[in-house]
């Protein structure tokens, strides 16, 4: 990076500022309070948003109502189609008195299978039967079938909200200056620093479950739409208003359709995310898969508690591969010529056969209800696997852990939380400066500076250092690896199920058995964060070596280039303004992932959202989480202003 | 005096008209529950203004048909005890529905009433938390559980090999001790492994107290602390760290609590107390309670099911004996609470009265 001798004057302040950082950490005698912030400063920012967050909870109305009992009802309509989906899928309700079982598993089988017939992808059709399979025989059905529900119901309402928010960012500049902010905001803040409000405002149960959901899955969806829509062709705008279209008509009709392709990049997000949240979501009263995983894993049934992960990896890749196929089908615009029955008949018989296998599970009980005699489960043997490793190849581990720790972590640790929070606001501002001009620069100081206001410095700090070595070796792995798959097609078949596993698998899954081979403490926070984090690196890297324009290639080649000078001097340079922007995903995927690190006991932001759960005090973990919230702006606006320039110095787009 | 009174007739209604409810929609079912919620409180809020409870709220059980929701939190032990009340409440004829949630995030449902029946706090994890609650004057405290809550360092019992001597904390003084419990991390000094920062414990305290060569790691969950213990335990590699009971861990695995000078409230108040006269916390921890909690609007709608809690008791033994039947023998935890419901009638009859 410091490669790029583009900007000068950014150089030299850069060096002075880091200069004025280490020579302050060097005399720390010189200026005691511009070093550590002096205590006596910390501004109560928690004890003002505690204040407000209890007044708004419970005692704030609008007119004769409270706000909470209007949000809760709000959210009772809300989540009416949670409960609806629920009685259909597991629960059987009444209708006109009779009571009427759920569908049967065997049906849900059926209609899923012929869903993947419908999108016309017969292994699509194979792969969603084994997952129902798999759901029934190790005896999950009815958790499966709960996460469903809440899943399916949180991904309609989370691309609905994305679109429409990113619609109106797109319409309205001002609308966009707001809504950005809180976008990474809901983002990035860990979900146990809102927590408690959140479940006092709409309830516990499927309502509190959809509002975490939706505030960390809304925000891609939102910014994929924003993107697309900008990037519309204007003569598509043009065409559409020249045959007559209303502004809301060219909307609907010409720009959503237009950036379809683009559009289901979001819906990828949204769905990937939502099963994400699915374990959390059962500490507030969401039964279903994810609470499985919990109860298993606090009990240390590793393989119990992998074989439900697995579940909800599996149904997020079905939702996800459906999902893509049926959006990529074509509009078919000969379709009125056929009738009805013959454009959707799979969807018919998939429907006919759910609604005739549950019927006739009144009869046969097996075909209703999947047999509990007929299920089997592997949990012993994963137990044993774990066990194993953990008694022969301790050893070994731990030479690496202590090794590591010893030379890398903790000298760096102390490191950083030496530098002084002045001289690193500095540094952060005139960086700023450099990369983005004067509003950067007023950004990243003025950020930077809040979270030693706010009395967060030391906790900040750790984070940083976990997520910045995180980041580090989740790069060092993804990189390579995504140059490797982008040049093997055959490599990437495989890497690609490998990497949505890494993305959807809960990492409560993982978690317990790193703590089990590392010990708690920071390297099996490490282990567990790179793991998630790497993913994007692997992903956008592979697809921004696909992208290097092939003619670049062909020139370079045609005069003589080796392999070596032809990836080093045209295809990494072309390709890294798109890697560093993997990158940057990686680096906010490793910040999302502090809320996790906390429990496996890290003494960083995280975890101070989580003695504020403790606590019941709204305030301080959610100042916490707004300082983890600022790390993360700062970080992804610095390493955006840096692609941005690259990009236009490469004649890119800009 | 009025309110309430017509409260309870909605209520009763509301069961007998249990077919016309069925025909309609769920979105309909959940409007009507969350309006009711809202009367109902209401209704507790006229009826706590007037210093009154309903008169003939004994009159007829259960009281009404909405459902009693009781906390799971995921331990064997919690939730066999949530089972055990509810099959009691279900032989009453009332509704009940078994809601997972987090063990400090049920708090705030018990507050608004989206719970009912909080699964039991106990003094040692939840103390701030239980006192946030009851100040907020929506949660009620309904007593003890009756089983005393220990918590305190534990080791399994090899470690004595390391540390001859044990139970007795000076054991933990001796260097041989201290060097075979030091990791990478903590070298050279012995490793204590603790619970989440938030539970307290006053370790550090204990180890500067009594000039211990200890340093205190957190894990940040129960779920990390008993993974550390059981795969150190595993590979036979020394350890001490925090556990309690009644609990799986030590009933799956032989060991037993360090032994230090018993405690009495002067050891944390008066440093001039104990072996050490010049710091306090020189001693072992108190012993605490399990609280059994609920949410306090309910106490109108169900009378009948919150006196069956006020009365519920288990003893310690009993309670190992059920968390050992679970995870010991590796029976289903509704299997152990329908055994125990069979063979205890005795007990748990007088409850019911």
């Amino acid at each position: 990076m410091a490669r790029a001798g583009a900007f000068p004057i950014g150089h030299a302040a850069l060096a002075v500022a880091a200069i004025l950082a280490v020579g302050l950490a060097l005399a720390p005698g010189a200026l005691p309070w511009a070093t550590a912030y002096p205590a006596a400063w910390v501004v109560p920012f928690d004890a003002w948003i505690g204040e407000g967050a209890r007044w708004l909870t419970r005692e704030a109305a609008i007119g004769p109502f409270l706000v909470k009992d209007l949000t809760r009802a709000v959210g009772a309509v809300v989540e009416a189609p949670v409960v609806l989906l629920q009685d259909l899928l597991v629960k059987g309700f009444a209708i006109g008195g009779v009571s009427v079982g759920p569908v049967s598993w065997l049906g849900v089988g059926a209609l899923f299978t012929c869903l993947g017939l419908a999108a016309r992808d017969s292994r699509l059709a194979a792969f969603a039967a084994l997952t129902c399979a798999y759901a029934a025989l190790l005896g999950l059905w009815d958790s499966a079938m709960m996460t469903l529900a809440l899943v399916l119901v949180a991904v309609v309402y989370g691309v609905l909200a994305g679109v429409i928010l990113g619609v109106l960012a797109f319409r309205t500049a001002r609308f966009r200056a707001v809504v950005d902010p809180v976008l990474d905001f809901m983002q990035t803040v860990p979900v146990f620093g809102y927590l408690v409000p959140a479940i006092l405002l709409s309830g516990y149960g499927p309502a509190a479950a959809l509002l975490i959901t939706l505030i960390y899955a809304v925000p891609p969806m939102a910014r994929v739409t924003t993107n697309a829509l900008q990037q519309t062709d204007p003569e598509i705008v043009d065409l559409g208003r020249m045959v007559g279209c209303s502004p809301g008509q060219v909307l609907r009709r010409v720009l959503l359709p237009s950036q379809r392709p683009r559009l289901m990049l979001g819906v990828n997000q949204v769905i990937m995310l939502t099963l994400n949240m699915v374990i959390i979501a059962s500490m507030i009263g969401a039964a279903g898969l994810g609470y499985d995983v919990w109860q298993a894993l606090k009990s240390l049934h590793i393989g119990k508690g992998a074989e439900a992960g697995i579940a909800i990896t599996l149904l997020a890749i079905l939702l996800d591969r459906l999902s893509q196929r049926f959006g990529a089908l074509r509009p078919d615009h000969h379709g009125h010529a056929r009738p009805f029955i013959h454009r959707h008949r799979w969807v018919l018989v998939g429907v006919g056969l759910a609604l005739a296998s549950t019927a006739l599970g009144v009869v046969v009980p097996a075909v209703a209800r999947f047999p509990a005699d007929w299920t089997v489960t592997s949990g012993r043997f994963w137990d044993g696997v774990v066990d194993w490793i953990n008694i022969h190849g301790y050893d070994a581990i731990s030479v690496v852990r202590d090794s590591l720790f010893l030379y890398v972590l903790r000298p760096l640790k102390e490191g950083l939380l030496a530098l002084p929070w002045l001289g690193v606001a500095g540094f952060v501002a005139v960086l700023g400066w450099a990369l983005g001009g004067a509003r950067l620069a007023l950004l990243g100081g003025v950020l930077t500076a809040f979270i030693a206001l706010a009395g967060q410095w030391e906790k900040a700090m750790i984070s940083l250092y976990l997520v910045a070595v995180a980041a580090l070796l989740a790069s060092l792995v993804g990189v390579p690896l995504g140059f490797i798959t982008a040049r093997h097609p055959r490599l990437r078949r495989i890497a690609e199920p490998v990497v949505d596993t890494l993305q959807t698998l809960p990492s409560f899954v993982y978690l317990i058995p790193t703590v089990m081979l590392f010990s708690v403490g920071d390297f099996s926070a490490l282990v567990a964060v790179v793991l998630y984090a790497v993913a994007p690196a692997i992903r956008y890297t592979d697809a921004a070596v696909r992208q290097v324009p092939a003619a670049a290639i062909e020139a370079a080649r045609a005069f003589g280039a080796t392999r070596a000078q032809l990836d080093c001097r045209v295809v990494l340079p072309l390709a890294l303004p798109d890697i560093v922007l993997g990158l940057n995903q990686t680096l906010m995927l490793a910040i999302s992932m502090l809320v996790i690190t906390a429990l496996v006991g890290t003494r960083d932001l995280g975890q101070e959202t989580l003695i504020a759960l403790s606590k019941s005090d709204p305030g301080q973990g959610l100042v916490a989480g707004v300082c983890v919230a600022f790390i993360a702006i700062v970080a992804d606006r610095l390493l955006r202003a840096w692609i941005a320039r690259r990009r236009a110095r490469l004649g890119l787009e800009p | 005096m009025i309110e309430p009174d017509r409260f309870d007739r909605y209520s009763r209604t509301e069961g007998v008209g249990r077919s016309r409810r069925a025909s309609m929609t769920e979105g309909e079912k959940t409007m009507i529950a969350t309006m009711r919620r809202l009367v109902a409180r209401v209704g507790l809020a006229v009826a706590l203004a007037a210093g009154a409870m309903p008169d003939d709220a004994r009159a007829q059980v259960p009281e009404s048909a909405e459902p009693i929701k009781l906390v799971m939190m995921g331990y064997s032990g919690d939730n066999i005890i949530m089972l055990i009340y509810g099959k009691l409440l279900q032989k009453l004829g009332y509704t009940v529905e078994w809601t997972p949630a987090d063990y400090l995030g049920q708090f705030a449902g018990l507050e608004t009433g989206d719970l009912h029946i909080g699964s039991p706090g106990w003094d040692t994890t939840a103390k701030a938390a239980l006192k946030a609650a009851f100040d907020t004057g929506n949660v009620l405290n309904m007593g003890k559980m009756g089983i005393p809550v220990q918590e305190d360092w534990w080791y399994p019992l090899y470690v004595k090999d390391v540390c001859p001597g044990l139970p007795d904390w000076n054991a933990l003084k001796e260097p041989g001790c201290v060097e075979a419990l030091s990791v990478a991390e903590t070298s050279p000094r012995a490793r204590f492994l603790s619970g989440p920062i938030e539970w307290g414990g006053h370790d550090q305290e204990r180890i500067d107290a009594l000039g211990l060569d200890f340093d205190v790691i957190h894990a940040g969950s129960d779920g990390a602390l008993t993974a550390d213990f059981v795969a150190a335990i595993k590979r036979k590699q020394p350890i001490v760290g925090w556990t309690w009971q009644p609990f799986w861990l030590p009933t799956l695995y032989e060991g037993e609590f360090v032994e230090w000078p018993a405690y009495e409230d002067a050891c944390y108040d008066d440093p001039a107390w104990g072996p050490n006269p010049d710091l306090a916390y020189d001693c072992g921890r108190p012993s605490g309670e399990m609280w059994k909690t609920s949410w306090a609007g309910g106490e109108a709608i169900w009378p009948k099911a919150y006196a069956v809690w006020r009365a519920f008791q288990l003893d310690s033994k009993t309670m190992g004996e059920l968390v050992y039947r679970s995870d010991v023998d590796g029976v289903a935890t509704e299997v152990v609470a329908d055994e125990w419901i069979a063979a205890n009638e005795a007990i748990w009859s007088p409850w019911l009265q």
